[in-house]
């Protein structure tokens, strides 16, 4: 269990974030640059202060990404366009199913990664986009000492709701993370259905669990 | 194009045993196209050569994990952080080399000149590329490849290949290999022993950077020949463009963004 101390931080924390979102109704949703900046010095900087997260206590990071990072990502958008044609076909059960797994593998996947944090700090290219613009790119670069990792974000405008902008495509070093498990999808759909999909995703979060 | 400098085309005997090796690598490709061809309703548009892809694929990874990964976390276990920085900046430092002579072939005038001053930097006060003072000075690294040249001059990639050994390439990739090597001042070394050396021990500095993200893989993919291939060829267009590749639509009929196209 995190220690008292760090729940009564991250409770804190978490109630300045919704303190931000529901600001008066008349202020405008924080632009979708800002946002990225902000959640990513945030989960940074809390990586960052507790041992025990860096030390690769994976539930740890996991539930840190699902408090933080989830509540900005439209998950349903992504999983509808990794899974492709075969979404349309699904049913609702199914759709939520897939949503579920494709979840637990991705959090996983991203939690491994944010292991290796370091002495990084995140620097924010300038936006190119309207300000009418309903989905936009925001480009940003992880630096550490010597190298830099590229990380870009495609957010879509959600008026109302949390921030005003939801995450549905992430890119790490040039590489598209939902087009790359596109095609890896549309191979299972192909061989086994969408509940052989849904079997084989469950199978490896299952594995992936036992690893520890 | 004599850019290199005399030494390298100087001789005509150089020049025909380059176009020699050229013909062999298209030889071997259009072999392989003939024995590797995929067909049928499952094959991929972008992956014609898959059945052979995958063969070499698991070959290759039966190697790794069989010698490869072993020696290289042994390496990463045995050998002090410091050190293992210090050889990855020393071949990095070599590699800067051959991107000042690429980011000139691609009229890249910054890059070229970071690239130089990097080289000039670390060869010197970084002691022969071990310290990486360049970066501490906000030198950028412009890394830049014969491929990726190609690529700028407008060649494109070509069907995905799995080199035996090498790994993941494509046909432009794979056809400038050899100008790498030709440019890749490890290779250019006269003693065997000492080349040898040095090319074992960037082999293993680069798997054992690679480890944790190898291990990663091992969990996200569900396939990992699939994401390896569509990693791969994301991440080379994104060197070819530097980071601006133009929009493409899925052939599936979705966007890269998830939307049918208007």
């Amino acid at each position: 269990m995190l220690p008292r101390s760090l729940r009564q931080f991250v409770a804190a924390l978490s109630v300045s974030l919704l303190g931000l979102s529901v600001a008066p109704l008349w202020a405008a949703d924080e632009a979708p640059d800002v946002m990225v900046l902000r959640l990513s010095t945030e989960v940074l900087d809390t990586i960052r202060s507790d041992k025990s997260l860096q030390n690769g206590e994976l539930t740890k990071v996991v539930a840190l990404v699902d408090r933080k990072i989830m509540p900005n990502v439209d998950f349903q958008r992504m999983t509808a366009s990794a899974v492709g044609p075969g979404w349309r076909q699904a049913t609702a059960e199914q759709r939520q199913r897939l949503q579920e797994e494709f979840k637990i593998l991705l959090v996983r996947t991203y939690a491994g990664a944010l292991n290796q944090v370091g002495d990084q700090t995140v620097a924010i290219k300038p936006l190119r986009a309207s300000p009418d613009d309903r989905e936009v790119l925001v480009r940003s670069e992880i630096k550490g000492r010597g190298d830099s990792i590229q990380l870009d974000y495609r957010l879509v405008k959600t008026p109302g709701q949390g921030t005003g902008w939801k995450i549905y495509n992430l890119n790490v070093l040039g590489v598209w993370l939902v087009d790359t498990y596109r095609s890896q999808f549309a191979q299972e759909i192909a061989a086994k259905g969408i509940d052989g999909l849904i079997a084989t995703l469950a199978e490896r979060n299952r594995a992936n669990a036992k690893k520890g | 194009m004599n850019f290199y400098g005399p030494r390298v085309f100087g001789r005509r005997a150089c020049l025909m045993d380059w176009l020699r090796r050229l013909a062999l690598s298209l030889l071997l490709v259009s072999s392989m196209a003939l024995v590797g061809c995929a067909s049928g309703p499952r094959s991929n548009p972008a992956d014609p050569l898959e059945p052979f892809n995958r063969t070499m694929f698991e070959f290759n990874d039966a190697l790794d994990r069989a010698i490869v990964k072993p020696v290289a976390t042994g390496y990463q276990q045995v050998v002090p952080e410091l050190a293992r920085k210090g050889v990855g900046n020393f071949f990095n430092n070599l590699q800067d080399v051959w991107s000042v002579v690429n980011n000139l072939l691609q009229f890249k005038a910054e890059g070229a000149a970071s690239s130089f001053m990097r080289v000039l930097v670390n060869t010197t006060a970084g002691l022969a590329g071990i310290l990486d003072v360049a970066s501490e000075i906000n030198l950028e690294r412009y890394t830049e490849d014969f491929g990726q040249t190609l690529g700028y001059w407008g060649v494109g990639p070509g069907p995905y290949i799995v080199l035996p050994v090498l790994g993941p390439s494509t046909l432009r990739d794979t056809v400038a290999l050899p100008v790498d090597w030709r440019g890749d001042l490890v290779n250019r070394q006269e003693d065997v022993a000492v080349r040898n050396s040095l090319w074992a021990l960037r082999v293993l500095d680069n798997r054992a950077r690679l480890l944790r993200l190898g291990d990663m893989l091992e969990d996200a993919a569900l396939d990992k020949y699939t994401f390896v291939r569509d990693a791969y060829l994301q991440r080379r267009r994104n060197l070819v463009y530097d980071g601006n590749p133009p929009e493409e639509t899925e052939a599936n009929g979705l966007s890269s963004d998830g939307q049918a196209p208007r």
